[in-house]
Protein backbone atom coordinates (compact mmCIF):
# COMPACT_ATOMS: atom_id res chain seq x y z
CA UNK A 1 0.00 0.00 0.00
CA UNK A 2 1.94 3.49 -1.50
CA UNK A 3 0.96 6.38 0.59
CA UNK A 4 1.85 9.83 -2.31
CA UNK A 5 1.80 13.01 -0.92
CA UNK A 6 2.16 15.79 -3.59
CA UNK A 7 2.27 19.38 -2.43
CA UNK A 8 0.49 19.48 0.46
CA UNK A 9 -1.18 22.35 1.94
CA UNK A 10 -3.29 22.71 5.36
CA UNK A 11 -4.37 25.34 7.08
CA UNK A 12 -5.93 25.66 10.59
CA UNK A 13 -7.41 29.34 10.43
CA UNK A 14 -6.05 31.78 7.43
CA UNK A 15 -3.43 32.84 9.50
CA UNK A 16 -1.63 29.60 10.32
CA UNK A 17 -0.19 27.43 7.44
CA UNK A 18 0.55 23.82 9.40
CA UNK A 19 1.60 22.52 6.02
CA UNK A 20 3.08 24.68 3.71
CA UNK A 21 4.40 22.21 0.42
CA UNK A 22 5.23 18.50 1.32
CA UNK A 23 5.88 16.07 -0.88
CA UNK A 24 6.57 12.53 0.15
CA UNK A 25 5.82 9.02 -0.77
CA UNK A 26 5.87 6.23 1.47
CA UNK A 27 6.63 2.48 0.24
CA UNK A 28 4.91 -1.03 2.09
CA UNK A 29 7.18 -2.13 4.44
CA UNK A 30 8.57 1.12 5.30
CA UNK A 31 8.96 2.69 8.81
CA UNK A 32 9.06 6.39 8.89
CA UNK A 33 9.54 8.68 11.58
CA UNK A 34 8.39 11.93 11.29
CA UNK A 35 10.39 14.48 13.86
CA UNK A 36 10.92 18.26 14.22
CA UNK A 37 9.54 20.58 17.20
CA UNK A 38 6.39 21.21 18.52
CA UNK A 39 3.92 22.37 15.94
CA UNK A 40 6.23 21.56 13.19
CA UNK A 41 3.40 20.25 11.08
CA UNK A 42 3.44 16.20 12.25
CA UNK A 43 0.67 15.62 13.30
CA UNK A 44 -1.22 17.34 10.90
CA UNK A 45 0.66 15.80 8.19
CA UNK A 46 -0.14 12.50 10.37
CA UNK A 47 -3.94 13.21 9.88
CA UNK A 48 -3.59 13.77 6.16
CA UNK A 49 -2.49 10.12 5.51
CA UNK A 50 -5.58 8.27 7.21
CA UNK A 51 -7.86 11.24 5.20
CA UNK A 52 -8.46 12.85 8.81
CA UNK A 53 -8.01 15.71 7.71
CA UNK A 54 -7.73 16.45 4.02
CA UNK A 55 -5.26 19.03 2.41
CA UNK A 56 -6.33 22.44 0.77
CA UNK A 57 -4.05 21.89 -2.26
CA UNK A 58 -2.11 19.50 -3.26
CA UNK A 59 -3.21 15.67 -2.62
CA UNK A 60 -2.38 12.70 -0.79
CA UNK A 61 -2.84 9.28 -2.48
CA UNK A 62 -3.91 5.97 -0.45
CA UNK A 63 -3.09 2.89 -2.58
CA UNK A 64 -3.92 4.62 -5.45
CA UNK A 65 -7.28 6.42 -4.36
CA UNK A 66 -6.96 10.13 -3.51
CA UNK A 67 -8.68 10.84 -0.02
CA UNK A 68 -10.78 13.64 -0.96
CA UNK A 69 -12.58 10.54 -2.59
CA UNK A 70 -12.62 8.08 0.52
CA UNK A 71 -14.37 8.46 4.06
CA UNK A 72 -12.10 8.30 7.11
CA UNK A 73 -14.34 4.89 7.85
CA UNK A 74 -13.29 3.80 4.22
CA UNK A 75 -9.72 4.83 5.02
CA UNK A 76 -9.81 3.56 8.61
CA UNK A 77 -9.00 -0.07 6.97
CA UNK A 78 -6.18 0.88 5.08
CA UNK A 79 -4.37 2.92 8.04
CA UNK A 80 -4.68 2.82 11.69
CA UNK A 81 -3.60 5.52 14.00
CA UNK A 82 -2.84 6.05 17.57
CA UNK A 83 -3.67 9.37 18.74
CA UNK A 84 -0.94 10.78 20.50
CA UNK A 85 -3.70 11.47 23.83
CA UNK A 86 -5.46 8.16 24.29
CA UNK A 87 -8.65 10.18 25.52
CA UNK A 88 -9.13 11.54 22.25
CA UNK A 89 -9.93 7.88 21.02
CA UNK A 90 -11.21 5.75 24.14
CA UNK A 91 -14.70 5.35 24.94
CA UNK A 92 -15.88 1.66 25.80
CA UNK A 93 -16.61 0.73 28.67
CA UNK A 94 -14.15 -1.98 28.88
CA UNK A 95 -10.45 -2.90 27.77
CA UNK A 96 -11.96 -5.70 25.79
CA UNK A 97 -14.81 -3.15 24.14
CA UNK A 98 -12.85 -0.75 23.39
CA UNK A 99 -10.16 -3.14 21.43
CA UNK A 100 -13.27 -5.52 19.54
CA UNK A 101 -14.91 -1.95 18.66
CA UNK A 102 -12.92 -1.95 15.46
CA UNK A 103 -13.11 -5.04 14.51
CA UNK A 104 -16.38 -5.76 15.32
CA UNK A 105 -17.70 -3.09 12.59
CA UNK A 106 -15.96 -4.83 10.08
CA UNK A 107 -18.51 -7.53 10.44
CA UNK A 108 -15.69 -10.29 11.45
CA UNK A 109 -17.07 -13.57 12.81
CA UNK A 110 -17.12 -13.30 16.62
CA UNK A 111 -14.48 -15.81 16.71
CA UNK A 112 -11.91 -13.78 14.72
CA UNK A 113 -13.26 -10.33 16.51
CA UNK A 114 -12.20 -12.15 19.76
CA UNK A 115 -8.96 -13.94 18.63
CA UNK A 116 -7.63 -10.02 17.42
CA UNK A 117 -8.61 -8.37 20.32
CA UNK A 118 -6.79 -11.64 22.82
CA UNK A 119 -3.51 -11.15 20.20
CA UNK A 120 -3.90 -7.32 20.10
CA UNK A 121 -4.01 -7.50 24.38
CA UNK A 122 -1.32 -10.09 24.36
CA UNK A 123 0.98 -7.40 22.74
CA UNK A 124 0.93 -5.03 24.54
CA UNK A 125 0.82 -6.88 27.61
CA UNK A 126 -2.64 -5.78 28.79
CA UNK A 127 -4.22 -9.81 28.12
CA UNK A 128 -5.12 -9.66 32.30
CA UNK A 129 -6.93 -5.96 32.13
CA UNK A 130 -9.56 -6.98 30.18
CA UNK A 131 -12.62 -6.55 32.14
CA UNK A 132 -11.18 -2.98 33.36
CA UNK A 133 -12.88 0.34 32.64
CA UNK A 134 -9.90 2.00 30.09
CA UNK A 135 -10.27 5.18 32.61
CA UNK A 136 -10.01 3.02 35.65
CA UNK A 137 -6.22 2.48 34.21
CA UNK A 138 -3.18 5.02 34.52
CA UNK A 139 -2.70 6.94 31.46
CA UNK A 140 0.51 4.74 29.80
CA UNK A 141 -1.81 1.80 29.85
CA UNK A 142 -4.68 4.24 28.42
CA UNK A 143 -2.10 4.72 25.92
CA UNK A 144 -1.52 0.79 25.22
CA UNK A 145 -5.33 0.18 24.84
CA UNK A 146 -5.56 2.80 21.82
CA UNK A 147 -2.50 1.13 20.36
CA UNK A 148 -3.92 -2.59 20.94
CA UNK A 149 -7.58 -1.28 19.39
CA UNK A 150 -5.59 -0.16 16.29
CA UNK A 151 -3.57 -3.76 16.36
CA UNK A 152 -6.89 -5.29 16.33
CA UNK A 153 -7.31 -3.73 12.77
CA UNK A 154 -4.53 -5.27 11.00
CA UNK A 155 -4.32 -2.60 8.97
CA UNK A 156 -1.73 -2.11 6.48
CA UNK A 157 -0.06 0.56 7.44
CA UNK A 158 -0.44 1.96 11.09
CA UNK A 159 0.42 5.27 12.53
CA UNK A 160 1.74 5.76 16.06
CA UNK A 161 1.55 9.66 17.39
CA UNK A 162 4.34 9.64 20.58
CA UNK A 163 3.88 5.78 21.62
CA UNK A 164 6.83 6.32 24.03
CA UNK A 165 4.96 8.85 26.06
CA UNK A 166 4.84 8.24 29.83
CA UNK A 167 5.86 5.02 29.15
CA UNK A 168 8.76 3.58 31.57
CA UNK A 169 12.17 1.84 30.41
CA UNK A 170 10.22 -1.51 30.29
CA UNK A 171 7.27 -0.02 28.04
CA UNK A 172 9.23 1.48 26.05
CA UNK A 173 11.63 -1.86 25.27
CA UNK A 174 8.31 -3.75 25.22
CA UNK A 175 7.07 -1.06 22.23
CA UNK A 176 10.25 -1.15 20.54
CA UNK A 177 10.39 -5.29 19.99
CA UNK A 178 6.34 -4.63 19.00
CA UNK A 179 7.51 -2.12 15.98
CA UNK A 180 9.95 -4.52 15.36
CA UNK A 181 8.05 -7.20 14.91
CA UNK A 182 5.37 -5.44 13.14
CA UNK A 183 8.00 -3.71 10.41
CA UNK A 184 9.23 -8.00 9.88
CA UNK A 185 5.60 -9.20 9.17
CA UNK A 186 5.71 -6.33 6.00
CA UNK A 187 3.18 -3.27 7.72
CA UNK A 188 4.40 0.24 6.84
CA UNK A 189 4.49 2.46 9.96
CA UNK A 190 4.90 5.78 10.76
CA UNK A 191 5.39 7.35 13.97
CA UNK A 192 5.91 10.95 15.24
CA UNK A 193 8.53 11.29 18.03
CA UNK A 194 10.43 13.30 20.11
CA UNK A 195 12.41 10.00 21.35
CA UNK A 196 14.86 10.54 18.94
CA UNK A 197 16.73 6.73 20.49
CA UNK A 198 13.60 5.38 20.06
CA UNK A 199 13.29 6.49 16.66
CA UNK A 200 16.62 5.72 15.49
CA UNK A 201 16.42 1.98 16.95
CA UNK A 202 13.50 1.05 15.47
CA UNK A 203 12.84 3.39 12.45
CA UNK A 204 15.00 3.26 8.98
CA UNK A 205 14.03 6.20 7.48
CA UNK A 206 13.33 9.93 9.17
CA UNK A 207 11.91 12.52 8.06
CA UNK A 208 13.15 16.14 9.59
CA UNK A 209 9.97 19.14 9.84
CA UNK A 210 10.02 22.46 10.61
CA UNK A 211 7.40 25.39 9.48
CA UNK A 212 4.65 23.01 7.72
CA UNK A 213 7.79 21.87 5.56
CA UNK A 214 10.53 19.09 5.14
CA UNK A 215 13.76 19.89 5.85
CA UNK A 216 15.23 16.68 5.01
CA UNK A 217 14.23 13.31 4.63
CA UNK A 218 16.41 10.02 4.14
CA UNK A 219 17.78 6.76 6.34
CA UNK A 220 17.78 7.32 10.20
CA UNK A 221 21.67 6.84 9.52
CA UNK A 222 22.43 9.48 7.75
CA UNK A 223 20.01 12.21 9.07
CA UNK A 224 20.34 11.90 12.57
CA UNK A 225 24.09 12.99 12.62
CA UNK A 226 23.46 15.93 10.98
CA UNK A 227 23.26 18.16 14.06
CA UNK A 228 23.66 21.40 12.38
CA UNK A 229 21.17 20.68 10.68
CA UNK A 230 18.53 19.23 13.31
CA UNK A 231 19.44 22.45 14.99
CA UNK A 232 17.30 24.06 12.11
CA UNK A 233 14.26 22.08 13.56
CA UNK A 234 15.10 22.39 17.36
CA UNK A 235 16.09 18.78 17.24
CA UNK A 236 19.10 17.21 18.66
CA UNK A 237 20.85 14.63 17.35
CA UNK A 238 19.98 10.90 19.32
CA UNK A 239 21.83 10.67 22.85
CA UNK A 240 23.75 7.16 21.58
CA UNK A 241 24.68 9.21 17.94
CA UNK A 242 25.87 12.33 20.84
CA UNK A 243 27.86 9.66 22.09
CA UNK A 244 29.39 8.52 18.79
CA UNK A 245 30.01 12.08 17.71
CA UNK A 246 31.69 12.83 21.52
CA UNK A 247 34.25 9.93 20.47
CA UNK A 248 34.79 11.55 17.17
CA UNK A 249 32.98 8.60 14.92
CA UNK A 250 31.42 9.29 11.82
CA UNK A 251 29.63 5.65 12.42
CA UNK A 252 26.27 5.85 13.47
CA UNK A 253 25.27 3.02 15.95
CA UNK A 254 21.81 2.34 16.75
CA UNK A 255 21.71 0.52 19.59
CA UNK A 256 24.12 -0.33 22.27
CA UNK A 257 24.96 -3.48 20.47
CA UNK A 258 25.95 -1.87 17.20
CA UNK A 259 27.85 1.06 19.07
CA UNK A 260 30.01 -2.07 20.99
CA UNK A 261 30.42 -3.36 17.08
CA UNK A 262 31.79 -0.31 16.04
CA UNK A 263 34.18 0.32 19.33
CA UNK A 264 35.52 -3.22 18.88
CA UNK A 265 36.47 -2.26 14.74
CA UNK A 266 37.91 0.75 15.80
CA UNK A 267 39.77 -0.67 19.00
CA UNK A 268 40.95 -3.69 16.45
CA UNK A 269 41.88 -1.11 14.03
CA UNK A 270 44.28 1.12 15.55
CA UNK B 1 11.58 21.58 54.05
CA UNK B 2 10.35 18.63 54.06
CA UNK B 3 10.14 15.35 56.08
CA UNK B 4 8.08 11.78 55.64
CA UNK B 5 8.57 9.55 58.27
CA UNK B 6 7.06 6.33 57.81
CA UNK B 7 4.35 7.38 54.92
CA UNK B 8 2.13 4.26 53.95
CA UNK B 9 -0.85 4.92 51.94
CA UNK B 10 -3.60 3.37 50.12
CA UNK B 11 -6.07 4.56 47.79
CA UNK B 12 -9.67 3.90 48.65
CA UNK B 13 -11.35 0.98 47.40
CA UNK B 14 -8.20 -0.78 47.00
CA UNK B 15 -6.11 -3.63 48.67
CA UNK B 16 -2.61 -2.58 48.20
CA UNK B 17 -0.62 0.21 49.60
CA UNK B 18 0.86 2.60 47.07
CA UNK B 19 3.57 4.04 49.26
CA UNK B 20 4.76 1.68 52.74
CA UNK B 21 6.85 3.35 54.95
CA UNK B 22 8.27 6.01 53.02
CA UNK B 23 11.37 8.06 55.30
CA UNK B 24 12.35 11.32 53.22
CA UNK B 25 13.75 14.23 54.34
CA UNK B 26 14.90 16.79 51.54
CA UNK B 27 15.95 20.67 52.32
CA UNK B 28 15.59 24.00 51.35
CA UNK B 29 16.90 25.07 47.53
CA UNK B 30 17.18 21.16 47.14
CA UNK B 31 16.61 20.05 43.25
CA UNK B 32 15.60 16.03 43.79
CA UNK B 33 14.54 13.86 40.98
CA UNK B 34 12.19 10.94 41.58
CA UNK B 35 12.43 7.49 39.12
CA UNK B 36 10.23 4.04 39.19
CA UNK B 37 8.65 2.05 36.85
CA UNK B 38 5.04 2.39 36.46
CA UNK B 39 3.09 1.83 39.36
CA UNK B 40 6.19 2.30 41.49
CA UNK B 41 4.54 5.43 43.86
CA UNK B 42 5.58 8.04 42.30
CA UNK B 43 2.57 9.91 41.20
CA UNK B 44 1.29 9.02 44.81
CA UNK B 45 4.12 10.22 46.32
CA UNK B 46 3.84 13.76 44.58
CA UNK B 47 -0.25 13.72 46.25
CA UNK B 48 0.86 13.18 49.59
CA UNK B 49 3.66 16.29 49.47
CA UNK B 50 1.20 18.37 47.89
CA UNK B 51 -1.94 17.19 50.11
CA UNK B 52 -4.13 15.89 47.03
CA UNK B 53 -3.16 12.56 49.06
CA UNK B 54 -5.67 12.44 51.43
CA UNK B 55 -7.34 14.95 50.97
CA UNK B 56 -8.47 15.12 47.63
CA UNK B 57 -8.29 11.10 46.90
CA UNK B 58 -9.30 9.78 50.68
CA UNK B 59 -7.54 6.56 51.08
CA UNK B 60 -5.64 5.73 54.46
CA UNK B 61 -2.70 7.48 54.96
CA UNK B 62 -0.19 6.59 57.90
CA UNK B 63 2.73 8.60 58.64
CA UNK B 64 4.23 12.12 58.94
CA UNK B 65 4.46 14.57 56.06
CA UNK B 66 5.62 17.94 56.70
CA UNK B 67 6.23 20.29 54.16
CA UNK B 68 7.20 23.90 54.83
CA UNK B 69 5.73 24.03 57.99
CA UNK B 70 2.57 22.45 57.35
CA UNK B 71 1.26 19.02 58.71
CA UNK B 72 0.18 18.29 54.99
CA UNK B 73 -2.47 15.22 56.01
CA UNK B 74 -4.08 17.70 59.04
CA UNK B 75 -3.92 20.71 56.73
CA UNK B 76 -6.96 21.90 54.14
CA UNK B 77 -5.45 21.86 50.58
CA UNK B 78 -6.48 25.69 50.10
CA UNK B 79 -4.17 26.39 52.85
CA UNK B 80 -1.21 24.35 51.48
CA UNK B 81 -1.85 26.06 47.85
CA UNK B 82 0.12 29.12 48.64
CA UNK B 83 3.40 27.26 50.11
CA UNK B 84 3.12 23.93 47.80
CA UNK B 85 2.55 23.79 44.30
CA UNK B 86 1.84 20.76 42.26
CA UNK B 87 2.11 20.02 38.28
CA UNK B 88 0.08 17.53 37.38
CA UNK B 89 1.31 14.90 34.62
CA UNK B 90 -1.43 15.35 32.41
CA UNK B 91 -1.69 19.17 32.24
CA UNK B 92 -4.99 18.56 31.18
CA UNK B 93 -5.83 18.17 34.50
CA UNK B 94 -4.53 21.27 35.85
CA UNK B 95 -5.99 23.92 33.37
CA UNK B 96 -9.24 25.56 35.15
CA UNK B 97 -11.28 26.21 32.36
CA UNK B 98 -12.66 29.06 34.45
CA UNK B 99 -10.79 31.48 32.64
CA UNK B 100 -10.74 32.39 29.20
CA UNK B 101 -6.84 33.24 28.07
CA UNK B 102 -3.73 32.11 29.00
CA UNK B 103 -2.59 34.61 30.64
CA UNK B 104 -5.93 35.00 32.73
CA UNK B 105 -5.33 31.52 33.54
CA UNK B 106 -1.58 32.04 35.26
CA UNK B 107 -2.97 34.52 36.97
CA UNK B 108 -6.67 32.58 38.47
CA UNK B 109 -4.35 31.21 41.25
CA UNK B 110 -3.26 34.83 42.19
CA UNK B 111 -6.27 35.89 42.07
CA UNK B 112 -7.45 33.38 44.76
CA UNK B 113 -4.50 34.11 46.95
CA UNK B 114 -5.67 38.22 46.44
CA UNK B 115 -2.42 39.43 45.21
CA UNK B 116 -2.99 42.93 44.55
CA UNK B 117 -3.50 43.64 40.20
CA UNK B 118 -0.35 45.06 39.65
CA UNK B 119 1.66 42.40 41.38
CA UNK B 120 -0.39 39.87 39.96
CA UNK B 121 0.47 41.21 36.16
CA UNK B 122 4.32 41.10 36.80
CA UNK B 123 3.93 37.63 38.23
CA UNK B 124 2.04 36.42 35.78
CA UNK B 125 3.68 37.28 33.00
CA UNK B 126 7.07 36.72 34.29
CA UNK B 127 5.93 33.00 34.72
CA UNK B 128 4.58 33.42 30.94
CA UNK B 129 8.19 34.42 30.18
CA UNK B 130 10.17 31.80 31.80
CA UNK B 131 8.67 29.15 30.16
CA UNK B 132 8.41 30.64 26.83
CA UNK B 133 4.69 31.47 26.15
CA UNK B 134 4.44 34.92 26.20
CA UNK B 135 3.14 35.17 22.78
CA UNK B 136 0.56 32.89 23.13
CA UNK B 137 -0.82 35.23 26.76
CA UNK B 138 -3.80 36.33 24.78
CA UNK B 139 -4.79 32.37 23.47
CA UNK B 140 -7.30 29.85 24.93
CA UNK B 141 -6.07 27.76 27.06
CA UNK B 142 -8.02 24.71 25.45
CA UNK B 143 -6.78 25.84 21.77
CA UNK B 144 -2.85 25.09 22.86
CA UNK B 145 -0.89 22.06 21.30
CA UNK B 146 -0.68 19.37 24.75
CA UNK B 147 3.17 20.37 24.87
CA UNK B 148 2.05 24.49 25.26
CA UNK B 149 -0.64 23.23 28.07
CA UNK B 150 2.11 21.24 29.65
CA UNK B 151 4.17 24.79 29.48
CA UNK B 152 0.97 26.64 30.92
CA UNK B 153 0.37 24.23 33.86
CA UNK B 154 3.78 24.63 34.72
CA UNK B 155 3.47 28.47 34.68
CA UNK B 156 0.72 28.69 36.35
CA UNK B 157 2.18 27.02 39.57
CA UNK B 158 5.48 29.02 39.64
CA UNK B 159 3.50 32.37 39.46
CA UNK B 160 2.01 31.44 42.78
CA UNK B 161 6.32 31.60 44.43
CA UNK B 162 5.37 28.63 46.57
CA UNK B 163 8.69 27.32 48.29
CA UNK B 164 8.50 23.87 47.34
CA UNK B 165 7.12 22.88 44.24
CA UNK B 166 6.39 18.97 42.87
CA UNK B 167 6.47 18.21 39.35
CA UNK B 168 5.09 15.01 37.98
CA UNK B 169 6.77 14.46 34.54
CA UNK B 170 6.48 18.15 33.73
CA UNK B 171 8.46 17.12 30.17
CA UNK B 172 6.38 14.82 29.24
CA UNK B 173 4.80 16.37 26.03
CA UNK B 174 7.60 18.54 24.98
CA UNK B 175 9.84 18.01 22.55
CA UNK B 176 13.68 18.21 23.58
CA UNK B 177 14.21 22.43 23.24
CA UNK B 178 11.19 22.20 25.93
CA UNK B 179 12.22 19.68 28.07
CA UNK B 180 15.71 21.86 28.18
CA UNK B 181 13.75 24.67 29.25
CA UNK B 182 11.69 23.23 31.39
CA UNK B 183 14.64 22.00 33.65
CA UNK B 184 16.15 25.30 33.29
CA UNK B 185 13.64 27.12 34.37
CA UNK B 186 13.77 24.69 38.03
CA UNK B 187 17.43 24.87 38.45
CA UNK B 188 16.42 28.65 37.70
CA UNK B 189 14.05 28.45 40.90
CA UNK B 190 16.21 26.62 43.07
CA UNK B 191 19.48 29.20 42.06
CA UNK B 192 17.54 32.44 42.27
CA UNK B 193 14.83 31.86 45.00
CA UNK B 194 15.96 28.44 46.69
CA UNK B 195 12.80 27.06 45.91
CA UNK B 196 12.91 23.35 47.03
CA UNK B 197 11.85 20.99 44.06
CA UNK B 198 10.83 17.86 43.69
CA UNK B 199 10.54 16.42 40.26
CA UNK B 200 9.59 12.79 39.04
CA UNK B 201 10.31 12.23 35.57
CA UNK B 202 11.00 8.88 32.72
CA UNK B 203 13.71 11.05 31.03
CA UNK B 204 16.61 9.26 33.13
CA UNK B 205 19.43 11.24 30.99
CA UNK B 206 18.32 15.28 31.60
CA UNK B 207 17.39 13.81 35.41
CA UNK B 208 21.00 12.65 35.56
CA UNK B 209 22.24 15.79 33.82
CA UNK B 210 20.21 17.97 36.08
CA UNK B 211 19.87 17.11 39.62
CA UNK B 212 22.07 16.64 42.61
CA UNK B 213 20.28 14.24 44.12
CA UNK B 214 17.52 11.22 42.88
CA UNK B 215 14.87 9.33 44.90
CA UNK B 216 14.51 5.22 43.61
CA UNK B 217 10.65 4.33 44.07
CA UNK B 218 9.91 0.40 43.45
CA UNK B 219 6.78 -1.01 44.47
CA UNK B 220 5.81 1.96 47.08
CA UNK B 221 9.22 2.10 49.07
CA UNK B 222 11.90 4.51 48.77
CA UNK B 223 14.83 1.89 47.85
CA UNK B 224 17.56 4.11 46.86
CA UNK B 225 18.56 7.67 47.77
CA UNK B 226 21.71 9.90 46.43
CA UNK B 227 23.82 10.90 43.45
CA UNK B 228 22.49 10.14 40.36
CA UNK B 229 24.89 7.68 39.12
CA UNK B 230 24.43 5.91 42.23
CA UNK B 231 20.67 5.50 42.37
CA UNK B 232 20.85 4.17 38.61
CA UNK B 233 23.75 1.89 38.78
CA UNK B 234 21.56 0.30 41.53
CA UNK B 235 18.41 0.88 39.40
CA UNK B 236 20.21 -0.99 36.83
CA UNK B 237 21.61 -4.03 39.01
CA UNK B 238 18.10 -4.48 40.91
CA UNK B 239 16.01 -4.43 37.63
CA UNK B 240 13.50 -2.35 39.19
CA UNK B 241 12.05 -1.84 36.10
CA UNK B 242 12.82 2.00 35.32
CA UNK B 243 15.09 1.32 32.93
CA UNK B 244 18.51 2.64 31.89
CA UNK B 245 20.16 5.91 30.68
CA UNK B 246 21.26 4.69 27.11
CA UNK B 247 24.64 5.72 27.85
CA UNK B 248 24.63 3.60 31.24
CA UNK B 249 23.67 0.61 28.66
CA UNK B 250 26.06 1.16 25.86
CA UNK B 251 28.42 1.33 28.59
CA UNK B 252 27.53 -1.92 30.29
CA UNK B 253 27.42 -3.25 26.97
CA UNK B 254 30.97 -2.39 26.17
CA UNK B 255 31.43 -4.05 29.68
CA UNK B 256 29.96 -7.22 29.01
CA UNK B 257 31.66 -7.93 25.75
CA UNK B 258 35.53 -7.10 27.59
CA UNK B 259 35.76 -3.68 25.34
CA UNK B 260 36.82 -1.53 28.15
CA UNK B 261 37.94 -2.28 31.58
CA UNK B 262 36.38 -2.85 34.53
CA UNK B 263 34.45 0.61 35.52
CA UNK B 264 33.61 1.38 39.54
CA UNK B 265 30.41 3.33 38.73
CA UNK B 266 28.48 2.91 35.55
CA UNK B 267 28.31 6.62 33.87
CA UNK B 268 24.80 8.26 33.92
CA UNK B 269 25.03 11.34 31.43
CA UNK B 270 26.76 12.10 28.48
CA UNK B 271 30.21 12.95 29.94
CA UNK B 272 30.95 9.85 32.33
CA UNK B 273 30.27 7.89 29.43
CA UNK B 274 32.78 9.54 27.58
CA UNK B 275 35.32 9.30 30.32
CA UNK B 276 34.42 5.37 30.04
CA UNK B 277 34.63 4.80 26.94
CA UNK B 278 37.97 6.58 25.95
Amino acid sequence: MTIIVRDAVFEYTSDVRALDGVSLSIAPGESVALVGENGAGKTTLAKLLNGLLRPGAGSVEVDGHDTRTRTPAQLSRHVGFVFQNPDDQLFARSVQAEVAFGPRNMKLAEAEVEARVAQALADVDLAAETAHHPYDLPVPQRKLVAIAAALAMHTPVLILDEPTIGQDGQGIERLGALVDRLHDEGRTLITITHDLDFCLAHFDRVVVMAGGKILADGPATEVLNQADLLAQAQVEPPQLVQFALALGWREVPRSPAEFADIYAERKARS
Amino acid sequence: MIEVRGLTYRYPNTERDVLRGIDLSIGEGELVGVVGANGAGKSTLCYALSGFVPHFFGGTLAGQVTVAGHDVPRTPVGELASDIGLVFHNPFNQISGARFTVLEEVAFGLENMGVPADEMRVRAEAALAATGLTDLAERSPFALSGGEQQRLAIAAVIAMQPSVLVFDEPTSQLDPAGTRAVFEVLRRLVRERRATIVVVEHKLGWLAASVDRLLALHEGKLVADGPPREVLAQAMDHAWGMGATIYTRTVQTLLARGLIPPQPLLPATLEQAVEAAR
